[in-house]
């Protein structure tokens, strides 16, 4: 196949963007969309120009770290899959493809495709966890048991890859999807229950701060994300928000 | 320089609790003052941060990664061991201890291995405690599965994610200390290279990777967590960004490499397509107690199938060769990766691969969903079932089982499992050797410690399934925090180390001086145009099967493609930014030494052992005949590697291995 790319390249935060024009040839339909990248970014350094910078590391759609806006959605066209995941046989040969980093301002821009999704981390921080000593002096596992059906369901909600993608396709920059699915984990789990009120309010006052949006019930984040999270998650996480305020 | 592993005295099932009452501790009010740099937050230098920051110490910990959840034990699938006989069906710390020794193939640190065995229970209990969801079944409890190589279902899973939610966990308990500000995050940081200061670790240069800046950081202690080095192939199952950068940098300041030619090949990868390909996807091995492997017995038909010209569905049974069942009855499709691994390559070789490439096996359910069909006809009391109905019934029972697996298979190939067969073939994936450590987990540099799949003290020659996150997890949480306390009690009086001392004067200009060679350098060729030369000249000739002749070959290939990428070697862009070219140039510039060494390790062990066969030692008669021959008597020990400038100068030091509580006995699975 020959394609034209459209591409976001941006030096750095502070630098403007703009959208540039490149072609690559003979891309077989078997390539995973960054190995096309990496087609590309080979031509770039062998002419003696900056590469594409874009994330990526486990490409096997486990670790989260690959973005990239294609054509106009969330790691492009194809259902349940990361960008590691999409290949090239989902393109036509001749087609001209866009690129761009995820946007949302709490995702700014650090280089070209890379964006800063610190903020994910910093929500994580504010209470996305179970207040527990990592001692192991902790009580036998099996003391505590947990229906398989709550086991379950928090694992559904545990697989977030935290990649943004519901950020990234929300017309709000809503972080709920991933903030639900967080929250619903933990709450679907006897363990740190005790400090479950705190845990919601702190985890969605950092969420505000950070400059996401709201849920409107659009449930394009649903649709985009790569790992099916729920938008149960997010009436979940607005129960424990309420109940934490009773 | 003698080998010390300091394994402490006493009847192995004491050892460690006796070690633990005797060692030296650090007064709470202490440990505040000393600091510690994990570098890698994986299972390892994650748990590892997130502990010692609970016991008070001020953890610096560095990730590549925008964030430790990015690291590449997420992607780990199958399970995590641990003896703790849930199941009743005689599990313990011994037959824990046993199998992982056995399946390593002899070659691991017994009273290592033990302590792994012991702390195993503890992880499952903290896991819980942190909220892992982990499978329960119907009546609340936590389920368990069985893996290859043992007798007992041990393993403890989380659908087949769990490498994810148990980082995840870690990941949690490290983000309640970030938040308590005990432990300090450095994500896009790359480590550059270790500070020595009287002989003792005490800290890192560390680049920026987003501003490009050079920073020195200091500490009492310094631990590496980075990982295995697999990514030497160029194509792994390894995450894109895995390097040996910090695991080579500290072998050239004193730490000496243990075994570096121990490298697990697992059997079950997706086969290479084209020569774009930048990685290779692993699929988790519990495919193999459902399908059934096999290539054409034909050489004409294996022609046809690589020409496309043939579908598998068309090949009649008795015209298939089921290899596995045919060489090792007892086990058949289920004998440990090295077998499984072999073999594939064996047939490939003979020309009976079966996709373009001609490096291809089949991997094969369609009598699983007879099986499982006819079994599910009988439940719902369906008489006479048309065979269209079995295979129906059947399919639903493998979806439940690895549809997750299923799915991956058809997006990254295009081609419907349940219709025609998987193909797979072998690829590197775990390292088991790494920096040499002792009992405490220090390196040979005082100060300097190395956890998780980054040394090499507990998997042997071989790692058996669903034993890696125990033991990045095993270190992390409960080994390194006892151990590293006993060496820091010394330090209670030390106060703040300073970074305005010539040490970290000169490995700053150690690391910026390479900076900017390969910035001026202005070469003609990428750095993935040596990163690909290097790896096929170590699949080709240091690969699942090795020789004398070929690893000499391959010691002289490297040392020029070595040369020609310090002449050649081109990298655009600037220094003070984030240049992605310039990460991958300092990466494979160690992979080009780290490959000779390895070479040169497999050139000296003379025997078939884990994963590594050696041409020259094979059975040549009796049950055994063709098989790989281990060789106790010359070869039970650790290679040691110590850096004397060029790999092939490296001198040898060698830690006998000892084995008291289990019999040295041949591995068979006939």
């Amino acid at each position: 196949m020959n394609l034209t790319l459209k591409i976001w390249r941006q030096k750095d935060a502070g630098s403007e963007g703009q959208m540039v024009d490149y072609k690559v040839t003979d891309i077989s339909e078997h390539m995973s969309f960054l190995e096309m990248l990496d087609v590309l970014n080979e031509q770039l350094v062998n002419a003696g120009e900056q590469p594409v910078a874009f994330d990526h590391d486990c490409r096997e759609g486990i670790c989260g770290m690959c973005s990239l806006y294609i054509n106009g959605e969330a790691h492009g066209p194809d259902r349940g899959i990361t960008t590691c995941q999409l290949h090239m046989r989902m393109f036509k040969d001749g087609e001209t493809i866009t690129i761009e980093p995820f946007r949302a301002s709490a995702f700014p821009v650090i280089k070209d495709l890379i964006v800063d999704r610190m903020a994910f981390e910093r929500i994580q921080q504010a209470g996305g966890y179970i207040s527990v000593n990592t001692s192991g002096n902790t009580q036998d596992a099996n003391s505590l048991p947990i229906s398989k059906h709550a086991a379950d369901e928090a694992m559904d909600a545990a697989a977030c890859i935290g990649c943004g993608a519901c950020v990234a396709t929300c017309k709000n920059s809503s972080a709920m999807l991933f903030v639900g699915a967080k929250v619903s984990q933990y709450a679907l789990l006897p363990q740190g229950q005790i400090e479950a009120a705190d845990r919601v309010k702190n985890m969605v006052a950092q969420m505000d701060l950070e400059g996401f949006g709201n849920c409107t019930n659009t449930g394009a984040c649903e649709v985009e994300c790569p790992k099916g999270i729920s938008l149960d998650n997010i009436a979940r996480m607005n129960r424990e928000l309420m109940k934490a305020n009773l | 320089m003698a080998l010390d592993s300091k394994v402490p005295e006493g009847p192995i099932k004491d050892k460690w609790t006796i070690y633990k009452d005797k060692i030296n501790l650090v007064n709470p009010a202490n440990k505040r003052n000393i600091d510690i740099i994990v570098v890698g937050t994986g299972l390892a230098g994650g748990s590892a941060a997130a502990t010692l920051a609970e016991l008070g110490y001020n953890v610096k910990a560095f990730a590549y990664q925008d964030s430790p959840r990015r690291a590449h034990s997420i992607a780990a699938q199958g399970g995590i061991n641990a003896a703790k006989n849930y199941q009743g069906d005689g599990d313990s710390n011994y037959r824990l201890f046993y199998d992982t020794v056995k399946g390593g193939d002899y070659r691991s640190r017994e009273a290592n291995v033990h302590r792994l065995a012991e702390v195993s229970g503890n992880i499952i209990d903290q896991c819980v405690a942190q909220g892992v969801p982990f499978a329960r079944d119907y009546g609340g409890l936590l389920d368990n599965r069985s893996f290859g190589g043992v007798l007992v279902s041990r393993t403890f899973y989380a659908k087949g994610q769990t490498g994810q939610q148990l980082l995840l966990g870690c990941y949690s308990a490290m983000n309640r200390q970030i938040a308590r500000g005990k432990i300090e995050m450095f994500n896009r940081h790359e480590m550059l290279d270790v500070v020595k200061i009287d002989g003792k670790a005490r800290g890192i240069i560390a680049r920026n990777l987003i501003t490009g800046e050079i920073e020195r950081h200091s500490a009492h202690a310094v631990v590496i967590a980075t990982g295995g080095y697999g990514n030497v192939y160029f194509l792994s199952t390894n995450a894109m960004g895995s390097n040996a950068t910090a695991a080579w940098k500290i072998h050239k300041k004193g730490a000496f490499f243990a075994n570096p030619c121990f490298t697990q090949i697992h059997p079950t990868c997706i086969p290479r397509s084209g020569d774009y390909q930048s990685k290779l996807t692993l699929m988790s091995e519990s495919l193999r107690n459902d399908g059934r492997i096999w290539v054409p017995a034909r050489i004409e038909d294996a022609k046809l199938i690589q020409q496309g010209k043939l579908k598998p569905t068309e090949i009649a049974e008795e015209n298939r060769d089921y290899y596995l069942e045919r060489r090792y009855p007892a086990f058949g499709n289920l004998v440990p990766r090295d077998v499984a691994s072999r073999a594939a390559k064996e047939r490939c070789d003979a020309g009976y691969g079966v996709n373009a490439t001609g490096e291809a096996v089949y991997l094969d359910f369609a009598s699983a969903f007879e099986r499982y069909g006819k079994e599910q006809a009988k439940i719902h009391g369906i008489k006479n079932p048309s065979k269209e109905k079995i295979k129906e019934l059947g399919q639903a029972i493998i979806e439940q089982k690895y549809g997750n697996l299923f799915q991956m298979y058809e997006k990254i190939i295009a081609e419907n499992p349940y219709e025609t067969p998987m193909m797979i073939y072998p690829a590197t994936h775990y390292t088991m050797g790494g920096v040499w450590v002792d009992y405490n987990l220090m390196t040979t540099v005082e100060g300097l410690y190395c956890i998780g799949e980054a040394n090499f003290s507990d998997h042997g020659a071989n790692r058996l399934g669903a034993s890696a996150l125990m033991q990045g997890l095993a270190d992390g949480y409960f080994v390194l925090p006892y151990t590293i306390g006993d060496y820091l009690s010394n330090d209670i009086r030390t106060g703040a180390i300073p970074t305005d001392t010539k040490e970290f004067d000169d490995a700053e200009k150690e690391v910026t001086d390479r900076i900017n060679f390969f910035l001026n350098n202005k070469g003609t060729k990428s750095v993935d145009h040596f990163h690909k030369r290097l790896g096929k000249v170590m699949w080709d000739k240091v690969g699942m099967s090795r020789n004398e002749k070929d690893l000499k070959a391959a010691m002289a290939e490297i040392k020029a493609i070595r040369e020609e990428f310090w002449k050649d070697v081109m990298v655009p862009g600037a220094a003070n930014e984030m240049n992605v070219e310039l990460e991958k140039a300092g990466r494979v510039a160690d992979f080009l030494e780290l490959g000779e060494l390895f070479a040169k390790d497999a050139l000296i062990r003379n025997e078939s052992c884990g994963g590594h066969f050696r041409e020259e030692s094979v059975e040549l008669d009796g049950e055994q005949k063709g098989e790989a021959k281990r060789n106790d008597k010359d070869f039970a020990f650790v290679s040691a590697w110590e850096y004397k400038g060029e790999p092939a100068d490296a001198v040898l030091h060698k830690e006998q291995l000892e084995f008291k509580d289990i019999e040295l006995k041949q591995r068979s699975y006939k």
